[in-house]
């Protein structure tokens, strides 16, 4: 192996250039480090000025998601070996506005997650339960799965329908959403499922499947939308069909 | 250090990038590639079924119908263009398949059936029709 990496790393700075264009950085090449690390690197010692989010190095913010070798990343938790040989294309997320380099607005992902109402709902004590709420183990296990997720946003990235119909509201929301509707304390399944089960939630889904592929957390967001298109069409039956008593 | 300008950039205004989804994105990756060819083999499988319904018209009719139907059958482009759609139709089944466990979740008392289980089950299932429709073209 080298001693070196090559990186080429889009840019972008909107007061300087109109378009985003790559840019080649060479960083000295160490085996244990991460894509991140070869980040950090440029930063502190080739350019200060390169824009990029990071925060806990080990997988469980989320924030360090971008595009290597036109792949959904998580950038400190893929080595560098991993993307090599180079050059390395690091990208700023795919189907998000770019900022600033390889910083996104995720805005529109924080208004579609707000829509699902990501928290236990409840019909009966809805402000001061008298007692907690008690959940199994089985009970748990139900859901645990999709409330692993990080909201790291490689879902997203990896999605097409998300860059085709931008008022998708993505794999992860939607993870989200069951991951409340299936926790046995809940009771908003009916209320999320105003918008879940909309033209702009489960049914804009074609099922490509990338996003449970590149989750890091293996959270399958492609399995909860497709378990939840089969759950709502039996509601749906459910309500069509006179003896069942809705 | 002397930079370049963008002349349409505004201070303190953010200025996004958005970059456009180029026509052939399901170019960009295998993966998008299979789940292009499967939803378009799904006009091969709606294909299959207008045949098999014209077949079974064409055996209403009568004989002469049916040996019309036949001969148009054993023709060497028909066959070579059935051929083909044997090929799509086949590529979306298993992909199609492949797919179930992953929407459904089926429980046995307390424990869920295994993905392996569920796609067996399909399996099973499409074994079980493509024999019954076979007997009843050729086994009687």
């Amino acid at each position: 192996m080298a001693e070196t990496a090559t990186l080429d790393i889009l840019r972008y700075r909107p007061e300087e250039e109109s378009e985003p264009a790559f840019e080649r950085y060479e960083v000295p090449y160490e085996s244990n480090w991460m894509v991140l690390d070869a980040l950090n690197h440029v930063k502190d010692r080739v350019d200060p000025t390169l824009s990029y989010r990071w925060a806990c190095r080990m997988g469980v913010c989320g924030s360090c998601g971008m595009m290597v070798n036109g792949e959904p990343t998580l950038t400190c938790a893929t080595y560098l070996d991993e993307v090599l040989p180079g050059p390395v294309r690091v990208e700023p997320l795919r189907g998000f506005p770019v900022v600033r380099d390889l910083v996104n607005d995720l805005a529109s992902f924080v208004d579609k997650l707000k829509q699902v109402k990501p928290w236990i709902l409840r019909a009966d004590d809805a402000d001061e339960p008298e007692r907690e709420h008690l959940q199994t183990p089985e009970q748990l296990a139900e859901y645990k799965q999709y409330s692993m997720c990080i909201n790291c946003l490689l879902c997203y990235a990896a999605c097409p329908i998300i860059e085709l119909e931008p008022g998708f509201l993505g794999p992860a929301a939607i993870a989200l959403a069951q991951r409340y509707n299936l926790d046995s304390r809940d009771q908003g399944a009916r209320e999320r499922g105003d918008i879940v089960a909309s033209d702009e939630g489960i049914w804009s889904c074609t099922f490509v499947g990338e996003c449970s592929a590149v989750c890091p957390k293996h959270v399958d967001p492609a399995g909860a939308i497709q378990r939840y298109k089969v759950a709502a069409t039996l509601d749906w039956l459910k309500e069509k069909i006179p003896w069942t008593g809705r | 250090v002397d930079r370049p300008v963008n002349p349409d950039y505004t201070r303190h205004h953010p200025k996004w990038y958005r970059p456009r989804t180029p026509i052939f994105w399901w170019l960009r990756s295998g993966a998008y590639l299979r789940f292009i060819l499967r939803e378009l083999t799904a006009l091969f499988v709606g294909y299959s079924a207008i045949l098999f319904m014209a077949q079974a018209i064409a055996l209403g009719r009568g004989p002469g119908a049916w040996a019309a139907f036949q001969a148009w059958l054993g023709h060497p482009v028909v066959l070579a263009f059935h051929a083909f759609v044997l090929v799509a139709v086949l590529f979306h089944t298993i992909t199609w398949l492949g797919l179930a466990p992953r929407a459904l979740v089926v429980r046995l008392g307390r424990r869920r059936v295994p993905d392996g289980a569920v796609l067996a089950g399909h399996y099973a299932a499409w074994a079980v029709v493509s024999a019954a429709v076979a007997w009843l073209l050729v086994g009687r």
